[in-house]
């Protein structure tokens, strides 16, 4: 008959456990979605955005009637199909991840695909709401309206593009008959990313399509 | 459709797409006689996309079970940013 481990002997005896087994500070005390440096990417490119949204209206507050009359210019249901494009594409990437944590790999795969083809619709419509601005001879020097909209919407279809790329890894991901180590880290940082590229919009659409 | 997604989450979405609508009719053209009413219904529509985004971050990125910390700055980022957006508006 073996003895049990020295541990247990050790334990059963009455001994506390190491006093470097400590319970996590209550404030960190919770599952991190992904990985923890992603979310300081995430917080930097949200800051960023923000300084976007209050230099915006900056503007506007220096020429009301400027950003009134060109936010005519707009036409405001592009804006509000990319809302709801947007927001269908992340309900689709949430229910991914969960599908990759129930086993489901096959369904959160389709979830992905329809998550990337919301990205290409996404652009589309951008690329034609773009075309029939410079048709109509309006583009970024135009004025300081339009050279925030493209800017700014410019700089938010550049992250909807590797968001899509990203959107592909996770398919590719979710195909895979054998997992990757540490997938789900990848996954839950890859999904936080596009779910970011969402709300970025959700700041956009009314202030540059309802806000002047 | 609900086999395949979690109730919570289709709710959620219904309701974030709803809230867009919302905030559409707010802030969409309205003929421009009132200005005033086209504020309000902006600066309300520009509330709602704060609260929206708060949403997304609680359930669509899981920050509801996520560290106090990492909810706290994702919070504190909505409500400060929000109201500086929407007392600029409402300055401008």
């Amino acid at each position: 008959m073996t003895s049990p481990p020295i541990t247990d002997q050790v334990l059963a005896a009455g001994a506390r456990p190491a006093a470097d087994a400590k319970e996590p500070h209550r404030l960190l005390r919770g599952k991190v979605p992904g990985e923890a440096g992603v979310w300081i990417f995430i917080f930097g490119d949200m800051v960023v955005f923000a300084v976007f949204f209050i230099v915006f209206l900056a503007g506007r507050m220096d020429h009301a009637a400027m950003f009134a009359e060109s936010r005519t210019e707009l036409t405001q249901a592009f804006g509000a199909i990319n809302m709801a494009v947007l927001l269908t594409s992340s309900l689709f990437v949430a229910q991914g991840v969960r599908c990759m944590h129930d086993g489901r790999r096959e369904t959160a795969r389709r979830l992905f695909t329809l998550a990337a083809l919301c990205a290409v619709a996404f652009l589309s419509i951008k690329g034609v709401e773009y075309g029939l601005k410079l048709h109509h001879g309006i583009n970024p020097g135009t004025n300081d309206f339009f050279m925030y909209f493209f800017v700014f919407t410019g700089i938010h279809a550049v992250h909807v593009v590797i968001g899509l790329a990203v959107l592909l890894v996770l398919r590719h991901m979710a195909g895979r008959t054998e997992p990757y180590r540490h997938e789900f880290r990848t996954i839950e940082s890859g999904a936080t990313f596009w779910h970011m590229v969402d709300l970025l919009w959700v700041v956009l659409f009314p202030l540059l399509y309802l806000a002047s | 459709m609900s086999g395949v997604f979690d109730r919570r989450l289709l709710v959620v979405w219904a309701a974030l797409v709803g809230a867009t609508a919302i905030s559409f009719a707010l802030g969409a053209d309205h003929g421009g006689d009132s200005p005033g009413a086209d504020t309000v219904g902006v600066s309300v529509g520009l509330a709602i996309a704060f609260a929206k985004i708060w949403v997304i971050g609680m359930e669509f990125m899981e920050l509801r079970p996520a560290p106090m910390v990492l909810r706290g700055v994702f919070s504190l980022w909505c409500l400060a940013i929000g109201g500086t957006v929407i007392t600029m508006f409402v300055m401008g």
